[in-house]
């Protein structure tokens, strides 16, 4: 049973599940989508999220209750079997277990669950698996669902693609970070994520993004339109290389020329849901052909 | 042009902030106290989302390099041109050459200067809003130093006459003691009923991490609901599957300090959120500082957008004041 709630008088949050599931998602884009496309006035913002949504909106042009009368309508009415998603599938390149975020992590020990392991050894523990190698073959293995974008500017919550009970789930910290350096790696909860700007953080890390996710000087080729890369329904690859890939595509970077390796994909939710294995070789296939 | 001699604490360009780019986890930055802000464009004849500058805690220094008419507005804190004591919530003349500077601030925590043609900085996703944390908008992208210069723009549209004051019935007055109203709800029903109601029943005290991004506040521990946390929520009774964060939404992390999201805060996360903080007590927020006492206040959504059209009835009154202070002199 949905919860519709008033977030103070300018905004409206939905809560669809309690817990995340692709389902919930796909649901939460596809009513949010449908609310963008009827441009309702008075609205400032939607805001898509894992197993939610919010409106931001002006009470003077629509009361909410009036908006919240039609949110409900659009629960009702939208349906996920004629929901089509277009969006981009990316090559997501990510040096594991990087002198940087082991820096930073080692500062925190005294902030984590197992202050005698480092946070990838402790997560492939938890989860059940022999090794971290383990962990990050599970991890890059399947491609992840953008399913929300925020927190900062640009990052990206990645669902991976796997049926349930091959979820991998980590707590986060027991109390956060002061300190993240750009372009980490993280896992909390069920959300792979990636850190666009130096912060504080309460993720499991595991490693560094090569390329960035968040460019305010928009030099790069995939962020002339925006300064934040991801967007939500985007299906994300996370690629484990070695520390010479990891340099080579920094000094593209450096350089201006670096571009991340996307292909256009349109798919249903029902595509995902009903065979998540076969969705993802397809996928991976289409974005390496 | 407008010298920086000193910066004072944080001085930062404002103006309504980056609407329409929550979705991508832009938070909006923007003035805090909006009441002042319109206010003191409304004093100068600016346009509505002319920025100003926001001055927290202690005032900048500022040299004119070319005549100004200028206001300022917010806590209290007693403008000085060439060290002559001058009216705030007034429109005021400064000249070539002339130098404004502050005394300490004796009430709120805020006050802003407007200035008439707004000041003048590049538009980033439509707004001139610092945000410091990823370093843009405002002034390249960060707060005030020592040195820079500062252009007027051109965003205003009328003159308004100086000495032209606002009645002390429409300005603010702050104290140490604050009631914040909230609407309660979002995942409240994550606290045990005895954690709602103390959170309403106790004086929170409200900490040094008290900024842009969000207050934090001392008082005593709230405790969750147990239960078995929903798939991919995180271990922590406090923790939720990453959600959105409303503007001005109050979250316990692990139970125990509630904060307070604000202007350039998170705009999603893991931690159950208990309340908003209704729009215009957000105001409010703007003039509070460390060590003040903060009572938080249950109101619904109907006398919320009651308490919302007071609000904009003030607004309404202090503009039809100016207007007619103005037609006043032009007439006389």
């Amino acid at each position: 049973m949905s919860r519709y709630e008033y977030g103070g008088d300018e905004f409206i949050f939905v809560e669809l599940s309690e817990a995340m599931s692709l389902e919930i998602n796909f649901q939460a884009m596809a009513i949010t989508r449908t609310l963008r496309e009827e441009k309702v006035p008075g609205i400032l913002d939607i805001c898509p999220s894992n197993a939610s949504y919010m409106v931001r909106f002006n009470p003077e042009v629509i009361h909410p209750d009036t908006l919240i009368a039609k949110l409900k309508e659009l629960e009702e009415e939208v349906s996920l079997e004629n929901f089509e998603i277009t969006a981009r599938a990316v090559d997501v390149p990510i040096l594991f277990e990087d002198p940087w975020t082991h820096e930073a992590l080692m500062r925190f020990r005294d902030r984590h669950q197992d202050p005698s392991s480092t946070d990838l050894e402790y997560v492939a523990r938890t989860n059940g698996f022999q090794s971290k190698e383990e962990l990050i073959k599970a991890i890059t293995d399947s491609p992840y669902l953008v399913s929300m974008i925020g927190f900062v500017p640009g990052l990206p919550w990645c669902y991976q693609m796997v049926p349930n009970e091959q979820q991998i789930e980590a707590p986060k910290y027991v109390r956060p970070r002061t300190f993240t350096p750009e372009r980490a790696f993280g896992f909390g909860g069920a959300f792979a994520v990636i850190y666009p700007v130096q912060g504080a953080g309460g993720y499991q890390l595991f490693g560094t993004a090569a390329a960035p996710i968040f460019e305010k000087e928009q030099r790069l080729y995939d962020f002339k339109e925006s300064m934040t890369f991801p967007r939500q329904g985007d299906v994300f690859r996370y690629r484990s290389i070695s520390m010479d890939e990891y340099e080579d595509i920094r000094k593209q970077v450096e350089n201006g020329e670096f571009r991340y390796l996307t292909k256009d994909i349109t798919f249903k939710p029902q595509d995902v849901l009903e065979n998540p294995k076969a969705f993802s070789e397809s996928v991976l296939r289409r974005l390496y052909a | 042009m407008i010298k920086v001699n000193s910066p004072g604490l944080q001085t930062t360009v404002q103006d309504f902030g980056r609407i329409g780019y929550y979705e991508v986890g832009m938070p909006p930055s923007g003035v805090m106290d909006k009441y002042s802000y319109i206010a003191g464009n409304l004093l100068v004849g600016n346009k509505e989302n002319a920025a100003v500058l926001e001055i927290t805690y202690m005032g900048p220094v500022l040299e004119f390099q070319q005549d100004a008419v200028i206001a300022v507005t917010g806590g209290v804190m007693q403008p000085k041109i060439n060290d002559r004591p001058v009216g705030m919530w007034e429109t005021l003349q400064v000249k070539t050459g002339d130098v404004l500077s502050f005394d300490f601030i004796k009430q709120g925590a805020r006050v802003y200067l407007a200035v008439a043609g707004g000041i003048d900085v590049p538009l980033v996703m439509d707004s001139r809003a610092t945000y410091t944390l990823c370093g843009i908008g405002g002034y390249e992208g960060r707060p005030l130093q020592a040195g820079d210069v500062l252009k007027i723009g051109t965003e205003n549209e009328t003159d308004i006459a100086v000495g032209t004051r606002i009645s002390d019935h429409l300005i603010p007055t702050f104290s140490k003691h604050h009631e914040v109203r909230v609407i309660v709800g979002l995942c409240s029903y994550r606290l045990t009923e005895e954690s709602k109601e103390r959170f309403f029943s106790i004086d929170w005290t409200v900490t040094p991490e008290a900024n842009r991004v969000g207050y934090r506040f001392k008082g005593e521990r709230l405790n969750f609901v147990e239960r078995e946390q929903p798939f991919g929520a995180g271990s922590n009774p406090s923790n939720v599957v990453d959600l959105g964060y409303p503007i001005g939404s109050i979250q316990v992390p692990d139970g125990v300090e509630p904060i307070a999201l604000l202007n350039d805060a998170v705009t999603g996360g893991g931690y159950a959120t208990i309340c908003t903080i209704i729009s215009t007590d957000l105001d409010k927020m703007a003039q509070i500082k460390t060590n003040d006492k903060v009572r938080f206040v249950a109101v619904d959504i109907n006398e919320a957008l009651e308490i919302r059209k007071e609000y904009q009835n003030k607004i309404q009154q202090i503009k039809e004041q100016i207007i007619r202070q103005a037609g006043g002199v032009q007439n006389g």
